[in-house]
């Protein structure tokens, strides 16, 4: 069951790097085997757990011994605007007993009574982890039993985390959706502006940044999966009239899959960047205006789109003498919205390197047309070389995600986090001002001068320098006036100020 | 003797404890260029390994032998193999310490056996790097246990050969895992004042306690050298933190002959002052004027602090030790245990934790108890409880991944216990809430006022 599900999801017709792969490539999957003692990256349990854990009033419940929930909840900041029930943990935390006798189903029953009775949550979700999957607990049947039973949905997600990656996860997450949930509930106030979004994770609650833009054309999100989701919302996302993916390695297979079965056509987006934004708003309406929508709407979406970008660009063009010039290295899993880059590039920021290990091939092709140099690519820095890169000012700020942070942080060199732990909500027009706020900010910050700065001893502990002289100085003149002057003169100095004296 | 109870229900919710293998890497962090290597699928290492960076906000060296499906099926030793041996490439350790997890042990192979033949067969290229093993199902334990299974396999290093010559200006500290860097410091401080060189391991300090070394380096730095380990049987002494150090202390005197004092907390006047008393009879030195001092500190702390504390309720979960040692901290001050959580039901010292009954559970179990209390105590998951009871929370033991500068905290000894009394009282002082005439009218308890909180009783 679970083995051709994971075929299935490595047959992607709707990504562009799967189709250019020959039949047997495609069967070993998007990932390669990884290698003991040199991986990194979360599995298949966890990859599953990201893409559904944000749907808020949804009780997630974790059939596994205590490490898989026990280390990991509550670790993410995606915003709810209803229910905070996604961010209470539910584990079986199974004992050495309960795998021994194998009362692993039986206790995965009687947590969801227990969770039932006391959250009565519109649904559950049921995961699935090594331990369990391989002592052979049937967690669908349970699931089959308890939705019965209890008059609820009780939603299996198989993904445990031996099969195989994070971004595997993703899509086995969107196939229990598919299969279990998509379809399931008929609204009654179904109209022709409703869309869905898919890959939104409303982290920081950055998705009501962009939301309101939709909502001013008369566009309602039917649902957005999985940021601030409900699961009636969800549920119901059958009778959108049109999709936008963002993040598209994560649900590429739901977007089709939906289109296929339910007929709504879905395009490719992000809310990264001016240009993007804008793009997301048009071919929304020209998707709704295509399926019967009302034919103002796209103008409506062209005026909306002239005003919010001549504001964004006054904004960030704020930032042009703090930022021109400036040296941005660019280490994250493939630059996943080139209109950042184009928007950093436009008031005068020089890319000076990129990682283009999950670019595809016309990734490629576009950054050599940015950066004008092959030489700004690199697949996977080690960290020791992306260490010496950054201690010795190659560039001026580093934005990545939260593994490669304390890299860019004991070279002493401006980092920003521009994936999934960030604080900061960087869509829509107004996120884009921000994270060129928060570039500037960073670079900026008077902080960077002073951990630079040696100590004024060497590695013995010896003075080096004219750090003494002040004192020389005061040897030579008795004058009291004098010594109160020069004491005055180095109140609030630091070693910094002392080396100069 | 205070009565545990055990779990009763199927679901566990918003977990108190954090896993058995973290714990034991987490000890392993404590040594210098070690490399911990959890024997499981990735997601094991990266689960543990993400919640290690948000706690000690520094970059954590912890691989995995990434066992996918084929491999659990046919067995997990060649991927063991070829982890070890990429890490001696890689990151040249000088300790690579394996821990298992639930995957591997659910399975069920014979580790020591596959380890010793790679030791074996892969010699020439493994010198100069020792590997040991750990056995940490997640199915079992918690932090706590982990630590202690790691601390004993590292005995495991120590040189035990006869004759040896015993250095009487020597001795061994074996701190439990809630203290911090800046503890471990201060326990070297006290004993250097006493001119007594102290062994401790793990030290945490040195790399986890926030430093900017010249060059990027992959392992661990700073901690206890495996040199050092490998000489703490000519210790004269050796002192254990914490119930769960006794087996490791034990292990030691075992191998290496060398006597061990254990103290239970080392955060109240009294056990400090017999800690002190073992280090003046150990140097045969008086105790410095400045120790002399601090215990004087703590003095007026106890004196200035016990205001804040008298009849406070307080809600504590923690892992056993941990537990023990805050329970006591607080009913010292006069303050009272209202609510005691706790990981594992295993530990000896929950018995003497000064509370009437001590919960094995989570902190729904924490939450559901913890109503009515003055102060919540404990990690920073706690945070959900402390919001919607509005309880403040102290946030202590691991993980805290919602402040800066935990491993600076000093929470043992005289200044340690000194900083926890002001910390407390700050606290409570901080969330004072003013006496309204309702509270203070006296016949508030009496019929006419007896529904006084709902809307109706001022018909």
């Amino acid at each position: 069951m679970l083995k051709a599900k994971i075929q299935d999801a490595f047959n992607e017709p709707g990504c562009d790097k799967n189709v250019a792969k020959d039949d047997a490539e495609r069967k070993k999957g998007c990932a390669k085997r990884l290698t003991p003692g040199a991986a990194a990256g979360g599995c298949a349990f966890d990859g599953a757990k990201i893409v559904l854990q944000p749907i808020t009033d949804v009780a997630h419940l974790i059939h596994a011994p205590l490490a898989c929930e026990g280390n990991s909840w509550d670790n993410r900041g995606a915003g709810s605007s209803g229910s905070n029930l996604w961010r209470t943990s539910f584990t079986t935390d199974l004992t050495e007993l309960d795998i021994v006798m194998g009362n692993g189903e039986k206790k995965l029953y009687k947590a969801i009574r227990e969770i039932k009775d006391r959250f009565s949550p519109p649904a559950i979700f049921v995961y699935s982890t090594c331990v369990t999957a391989l002592v052979g607990d049937d967690i669908e049947a349970v699931c089959r039993h308890a939705a019965q039973k209890f008059g609820l949905p009780v939603v299996p997600v198989n993904a445990p985390g031996f099969v195989g990656s994070k971004n595997l996860g993703n899509k086995l997450a969107g196939e229990a959706l598919l299969d279990h949930v998509i379809g399931t509930v008929e609204p009654d106030d179904v109209s022709l502006t409703d869309i869905n979004i898919l890959g939104e994770f409303n982290l920081s609650g950055e998705f009501w940044m962009v939301k309101p833009l939709f909502e001013r054309l008369g566009i309602r999100i039917r649902a957005c999966i999985p940021g601030d989701a409900r699961y009636l919302d969800v549920a119901a996302a059958h009778t959108a009239r049109a999709t936008m993916m963002e993040c598209s390695t994560a649900l590429i297979n739901l977007a089709r899959k939906m289109q296929e079965r339910w007929g709504i056509p879905f395009f490719e987006g992000s809310f990264y960047g001016i240009s993007d934004t804008s793009d997301a708003l048009r071919q929304t309406a020209r998707l709704l205006v295509g399926r019967g929508a009302a034919l103002d709407l796209i103008e409506r979406a062209e005026a909306l789109i002239a005003e919010q970008e001549a504001c964004a660009w006054a904004g960030i063009n704020a930032y042009r003498p703090l930022l021109e010039g400036k040296r941005v290295l660019l280490n994250t899993g493939g630059v996943k919205s080139w209109s950042v880059v184009s928007a950093l590039m436009e008031i005068g920021m020089e890319i000076v390197s990129t990682s283009v290990k999950k670019s595809t091939a016309e990734d490629k092709e576009r950054i050599k047309q940015l950066l004008k140099d092959d030489n700004y690519m690199f697949d996977a820095m080690a960290p020791r070389d992306l260490y010496k890169m950054l201690a010795d000012n190659k560039a001026d700020i580093m934005l990545s995600g939260g593994r490669t942070q304390f890299i860019a942080l004991k070279a002493k060199m401006p980092w920003l986090d521009i994936n999934q732990e960030r604080i900061f909500p960087y869509a829509g027009y107004d996120g884009m001002v921000e994270l060129v706020k928060r570039i500037a900010l960073s670079i900026h910050n008077p902080v960077w001068q002073q951990v630079r700065e040696p100590a004024p001893w060497d590695d013995n502990g010896h003075l080096i320098g004219r750090a003494t002289a002040p004192e020389v100085e005061l040897a030579e003149d008795r004058d009291d006036h004098f010594l109160a002057h020069h004491r005055k003169k180095f109140v609030g100095a630091d070693a910094s100020d002392m080396a100069e004296c | 003797m205070t009565k545990v109870i055990s779990i009763q229900k199927a679901a566990a919710i918003n977990p108190l404890k954090s896993s058995q293998p973290l714990g034991a890497a987490f000890a392993l962090l404590g040594i210098d260029a070690a490399m911990p290597l959890f024997h499981g699928s990735q997601g094991c290492t990266s689960f543990a390994l993400v919640l290690f960076v948000r706690h000690f906000k520094e970059t954590i060296p912890l691989q995995t032998t990434a066992m996918d499906e084929v491999a659990t099926v046919l067995g997990g030793a060649d991927n063991l193999e070829e982890a070890i041996l990429n890490l001696k490439t890689r990151t040249k350790p000088k300790l690579i310490g394996v821990c298992t997890t639930a995957l591997v042990e659910t399975r069920g192979e014979d580790f020591s056996s596959d380890l010793a033949n790679i030791k074996r067969k892969r010699a020439e290229e493994l010198a100069g790097t020792e590997v040991i093993l750990v056995q940490t199902p997640d199915f079992d334990g918690a932090i706590e246990e982990g630590w202690s299974k790691a601390v004993t396999a590292l005995i495991g290093l120590v040189r035990h050969e006869a004759p040896k010559r015993i250095i009487p200006g020597r001795i061994n500290i074996l701190p439990g895992w809630h203290l911090t860097a800046a503890d471990l410091e201060l326990l070297r401080e006290t004993a250097e004042a006493f001119g007594l060189d102290a062994i401790i391991m793990p030290d945490i300090s040195g790399a986890l306690d926030g430093t900017v070394p010249d060059r990027w380096i992959p392992t661990t730095y700073g901690g206890t050298s495996v040199d050092a380990i490998r000489e703490m049987g000519r210790s004269a002494h050796t002192v254990a933190i914490g119930e769960h150090m006794r087996t490791p202390a034990r292990r030691l005197r075992e191998v290496a002959g060398v006597p061990f004092t254990l103290f239970e907390t080392l955060t109240s006047l009294k056990s400090v002052d017999r800690f002190i008393a073992l280090l003046a009879e150990i140097s045969g030195r008086p105790v410095p004027a400045r120790i002399s001092r601090r215990r004087s500190q703590l003095q007026d702390a106890l004196l200035d602090g016990h205001f804040h504390f008298g009849g406070k309720r307080i809600a504590i979960a923690a892992e056993p030790d941990h537990l023990f040692m805050l329970a006591t901290f607080f009913s010292g001050l006069g303050a009272d245990i209202a609510v005691a959580v706790t990981t594992t039901g295993q530990s000896p010292i929950l018995e003497k934790v000064p509370a009437t009954k001590v919960k094995v559970g989570d902190l729904m179990d924490f939450e559901d108890l913890a109503a009515g209390c003055d102060l919540l105590v404990t990690h920073s998951h706690g945070r959900q409880a402390a919001e919607r009871l509005g309880i403040p929370l102290m946030r202590v033991g691991f993980p805290i991944f919602d402040r800066l500068g935990t491993q600076h905290k000093r929470t043992v000894l005289y200044e340690g216990t000194r900083d926890l009394i002001f910390e407390v009282a700050n606290l409570f002082q901080a969330n004072l809430h003013p006496a309204t005439p309702e509270e203070l009218n006296p016949f508030r308890n009496s019929g006419e006022h007896h529904d006084r909180d709902t809307q109706t009783a001022h018909h």
